[in-house]
């Protein structure tokens, strides 16, 4: 490595600091708009926050640090993902409930090319007819992002929950 | 059934005693959750909390989550690899047997203080149950003169547990963990219930996975604690009648899913029968269904709630597409699969409408006992548990 490299380390690790602002923003902004669909019950329009060779699922967290593989929701591919919306809007049963997701502490780690590797901090409410509102679910998401045709979508998306003991389930997904 | 059966704190507590404490097996977890030595897991009997470990020579112990000297529950991971368990309090120290091994300062200090002379560390072990791991699966009881396992399920009841647990070795694949606001007895109803399962899971019938007209037997044995669903996918879809359809509010015709393979039968079990839904009891359901392999372990906490730990598991001869194909098809159990989440949220109304509603006694009247057992409209099997239930409980 040449010394002029070397010094021109610190302004390209600003150059990426800047970037990765930027990407943190339009991440967040992307959460916001996947929380609102989930929230407001859109499970079709959640599948489209997906590229069509996604991989999703949501994991305990005993069981990902364990090396142990099965998810409590497991899809390979956009399909599984409409099959999971389908049954949620047209052949589950399950008390009515609000939902309210929030998604913080965005942190990005790698940018190139096309992708962008990030993870954040999630916490799904969930309040049923006359119970007090409780935590459903809270973990962290493990992301690859990919931008297509300028639209970022999510192509891999691991949610590892530390609520390990559900409260008697999970109906919609994170 | 009258309500306080699944709602009175003394019922609750006399089952504790001549149920999980008394002449029955209960399930505390499989060989392949502990597969090499030192390894352990948390588990349960009844309500109380125990240990199950694989020893230096493969031999399997289970004991109390609570330690000998002030009680503490010494045990605080889901799972772990150890040599001995040391009580954080003051240090107790055990082995994987559950012996004592250590007492610190024993002998006191300066010849002061420390334990009674006649103190015997062989008396002051974890209380430990009788151990017996059956086709992988591990069994404890309280009860000193237990018959084997092999008996205590019975020929029928035997040889349908014999396909799932057939002898090979199994890979643990992960665990599913949930509380549920009902009474424990309400989980073994579920399961011997088949008349539910084409009216709460229309996703079984929208898809094509089971329709009533199924080939089905369902299986109790002759003291009638254990049962087994059994029932028969046929090849492609299957037709569902007209007069089906219209009896089931939710069905909805041609429907297919977008990806089709999760549902796809690789076959692998020595049956006709392509699922089988078992209970055993008190605290055991085990399950295969299509390439979904599973066991249920019920842990009763306080007559109102009970906690489930779902145990996934596959075969140490599957190759990574198999693997794959198991965890996707387990999209359909589990309390975030599409008929968990049915029977968790059926079960939460259940219990709600005991605890708080004018005191009633509830049904179970479908079917006949005589009648032949191939039809899923029965709750044959319910009525033959509280049969049993009412002898060992002594009502
Ligand atoms: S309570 Fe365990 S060592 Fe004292
Ligand atoms: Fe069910």
């Amino acid at each position: 490595m040449t010394g002029l490299a070397a010094a021109d380390k610190p302004r390209a690790a600003r150059a990426d600091r800047a970037a990765f602002r930027d990407f943190r923003l339009e991440i967040e902004e992307f959460h916001f708009d996947y929380a609102d669909a989930l929230e407001r019950g859109e499970v079709e329009q959640w599948c489209e926050f997906f590229t069509d060779d996604a991989f999703y699922c949501i994991i305990a967290r005993d069981n990902y640090e364990s090396g142990l593989p099965l998810g409590l929701v497991y899809c390979e591919g956009k399909g599984m993902l409409k099959d999971r919306a389908f049954a949620l809007r047209n052949t589950e049963m399950y008390a009515p409930r609000y939902l309210n997701l929030q998604i913080s502490n965005v942190r990005v780690h790698e940018a190139a090319g096309a992708t962008i590797r990030a993870e954040a901090n999630y916490l799904l409410l969930e309040t049923l007819v006359e119970e007090p509102s409780r935590i459903q679910q809270v973990g962290k998401y493990y992301d690859l992002f990919e931008r297509i045709d300028g639209r970022l979508l999510i192509r891999e998306r691991r949610c590892v929950y530390d609520s390990v003991v559900i409260n008697n389930c999970l109906v919609f997904p994170v | 059934m009258p309500d306080w059966v699944y709602t009175d704190r003394r019922i609750y507590e006399r089952e504790q005693e001549r149920i999980f404490f008394g002449r029955h097996w209960n399930f505390v977890g499989l060989e392949c959750e502990v597969p090499k030595p030192g390894d352990y897991i948390r588990s349960y009997v009844g309500e109380v909390p125990v240990v199950v470990t694989r020893d230096m020579d493969h031999g399997f112990h289970v004991f109390e989550n609570r330690c000998a000297h002030r009680g503490a529950e010494y045990c605080r991971e889901y799972r772990g690899n150890t040599e001995r368990f040391v009580c954080p309090y003051h240090n107790w120290t055990y082995d994987l047997a559950g012996d004592l091994v250590a007492v610190p300062f024993r002998r006191g200090v300066k010849g002061k203080g420390g334990m009674p002379p006649g103190f015997d560390m062989a008396e002051h072990g974890l209380r430990n149950f009788r151990v017996s791991a059956y086709r992988g699966v591990i069994f404890a009881t309280a009860c000193e003169d237990m018959e084997p396992v092999e008996d205590y399920l019975g020929p029928g009841i035997r040889e349908q547990f014999d396909i799932i647990f057939d002898g090979t070795e199994q890979v643990l694949l992960g665990l599913h963990r949930n509380v549920l606001p009902g009474n424990w007895k309400l989980y073994q109803e579920n399961l011997k219930d088949p008349y539910h399962a084409t009216l709460l899971h229309t996703y079984l019938t929208t898809f094509g996975l089971f329709v009533t007209s199924n080939e089905s037997d369902i299986m109790v044995d002759p003291v009638g604690r254990h049962s087994a669903l059994l029932s028969r996918r046929p090849q492609g879809r299957p037709e569902v009648s007209e007069e089906d359809q219209a009896q089931i509010q939710a069905y909805r015709e041609g429907l297919k899913l977008n990806d089709e393979s999760v549902l796809d039968f690789v076959r692998e079990f020595d049956s006709s029968w392509s699922g089988a839904a078992m209970t055993i009891w008190p605290n055991m359901t085990a399950l295969r269904q299509t390439n979904i392999l599973n066991t249920r372990l019920i842990v009763p906490r306080g007559p109102n709630e009970l906690m489930m730990i779902w145990a996934v598991f596959g075969r140490a001869s599957d190759d990574e597409a198999m693997t794959r194909h198991r965890l996707r098809q387990n999209n359909i159990f589990g309390p975030g699969g599409f008929l968990g989440i049915e029977d968790n949220e059926a079960l939460k109304f259940v219990q709600d409408g005991l605890r708080r509603s004018m005191p009633r006694v509830g049904l179970a009247l479908l079917g006949d006992d005589d009648e032949e057992t191939d039809t899923i409209i029965t709750e044959r099997a319910i009525r033959a548990m509280y049969r049993y239930y009412r002898e060992a409980m002594a009502l």
